[in-house]
């Protein structure tokens, strides 16, 4: 059973539809003790980093969320929801969950921002684990949406890579975290496959 | 780097996909739900849903059928119509749309732009301007429907909905909407050059080649078709090989 964390600031309704047409089991919680007792976690979508933030905060779970992520809860981030976990952003000086080590910082105006569209994603080959997330998807496109990427402190915790101008994290791994820059829920077949990857490796 | 983007459009009335020309004489063109699925299984990059006279007839938008054809994709939705507010932007994102696009309700209050990206992310808030030439060489943004000049330059009120905090600016041609003389290259380029956010060219696609034009002369980042798509007259797969063969970066693989 996945938890969705309802943080009423972006989308839930896609990445609903999708685990609803994958046969996944999930409920959708906005509430301190749905997370307390969550087995895996997902936090998604859309939004800005600073109402992310205050959303989580006001229904106080950033502080529950840190708690299960760090007991080893396995947890699913996506977009916004893999750059919450940083430390801070850039986007709105915003002070996030601090959860994996990093910030997350805005594109360079070089390129077109928001970066909006279907781009190449390369596993990381020297990671075991992402080797087996990206089974059938590295090399394929996924579908993004995003203006700041994220910066690990650690490069081991990188899972896949894309090009939008400068090498970026899109995807990063660790014993119980997968997050992705880009939207699997909305990337076709690739996004389907790597949610069954994800599936396979964590649930 | 992103690939070029195609993108089908379902223009709706009374939960109906209709297409017009130039923003009139509507015909039925099918069911939503049928027509998403199919486009989603053929490759298309990402779907817009126009419910196109809920300003004019000051309602909102039909959230029953946006919630059935979320449903129907895994594929980028996006949706527009009557966004007056930040509460209607929210109930779309609910319903399952992944973007919003803004048009009357932007202009007679730009307010909306930033109050949306602040709420949702720049990413989320597309302005959907559609565009008249009213002298050569000149093109204002029109509201309600494409009923009515709002006096704004299209390229000015582009570049200023830009630095509001919209994402995307989804481009319509009201002069070759339907039309099939293919897109208005010219103003496509001009906005495309003086925003920092991707365009989506929209307008006019009559045939192949006049996608290449749109990303090759009009540097536009997407484009969008109808009425071409609609009635089979190009079928993405086909379309889609044609630009690969020109040298234009799309997603091919499903």
């Amino acid at each position: 059973m996945i938890t969705v964390i309802d943080c009423g600031a972006g989308n839930i309704g896609s990445i609903i539809n999708t685990l609803t047409s994958l046969g996944m089991d999930f409920t959708v919680t906005a509430d301190p003790v749905g997370i307390a007792e969550a087995s895996a976690l997902l936090l998604p979508g859309v939004g800005a980093a600073g109402a992310g933030m205050r959303n989580l905060k006001a229904r106080r779970l950033d502080g529950i969320i840190r708690k299960r992520v760090a007991d080893g809860v396995p947890t699913l981030g996506i977009c916004l929801g893999m750059q919450l976990l940083f430390d801070r952003s850039q986007e709105d000086d915003a002070s996030c969950l601090g959860i994996l080590a990093g910030n997350v910082v805005r594109f360079n105006e070089r390129q077109k921002v928001p970066q909006i569209g279907w781009n190449t994603v390369t596993a990381n080959d020297e990671n075991v684990r992402a080797r087996r997330l990206f089974d059938g998807v590295s090399g394929r496109q996924c579908y993004f949406v995003n203006s700041y990427y994220p910066i690990p402190a650690d490069p081991n915790i990188v899972a896949a890579t894309t090009d939008y101008g400068m090498v970026f994290a899109s995807a990063v791994a660790t014993d119980n975290i997968f997050a992705t820059q880009f939207h699997p829920e909305k990337s076709g077949r690739a996004g389907i496959q790597l949610l069954l990857n994800f599936r396979k490796e964590y649930l | 780097m992103t690939t070029k983007r195609i993108i089908p459009c379902l223009d709706m009335t009374e939960g109906k996909v209709v297409k017009g020309i130039q923003f009139v004489s509507f015909r039925d063109a099918g069911d939503p739900v049928t027509l998403a699925k199919k486009y989603n299984a053929e490759g298309a990059d990402e779907l817009v849903f126009l419910d196109i006279t809920a300003t004019v007839e000051n309602r909102p938008i039909l959230l029953d059928v946006v919630r059935d054809t979320a449903k129907a994709v895994t594929i980028p939705f996006s949706v527009g119509g009557g966004v007056r507010s930040v509460e209607d932007m929210r109930q779309l994102l609910r319903a399952g749309a992944d973007k919003v696009s803004v048009n009357t309700g932007a202009v007679t209050n730009p307010a909306l732009i930033t109050n949306c990206a602040n709420a949702f992310g720049s990413q989320c808030v597309v302005l959907s301007l559609d565009a008249k030439e009213v002298a050569p060489g000149r093109w204002n943004a029109y509201i309600n429907g494409g009923t009515k000049d709002s006096g704004l330059s299209a390229i000015d009120w582009a570049t200023e909905a830009a630095g509001l905090g919209a994402g995307e600016i989804l481009l319509t041609s009201i002069d070759r909407d339907g039309t099939k003389t293919g897109f208005e290259t010219e103003l496509t380029r001009q906005v495309s050059r003086m925003v920092p956010v991707p365009v989506i060219a929209s307008g006019g696609a009559g045939t192949t080649e006049d996608f290449v034009s749109v990303f090759r002369d009009g540097e536009a980042d997407a484009a969008l078709a109808a009425s071409l798509f609609h009635f089979k007259e190009v079928t993405i797969p086909e379309l889609k090989r044609f630009l690969a063969q020109s040298g234009i970066p799309v997603r091919e693989d499903l």
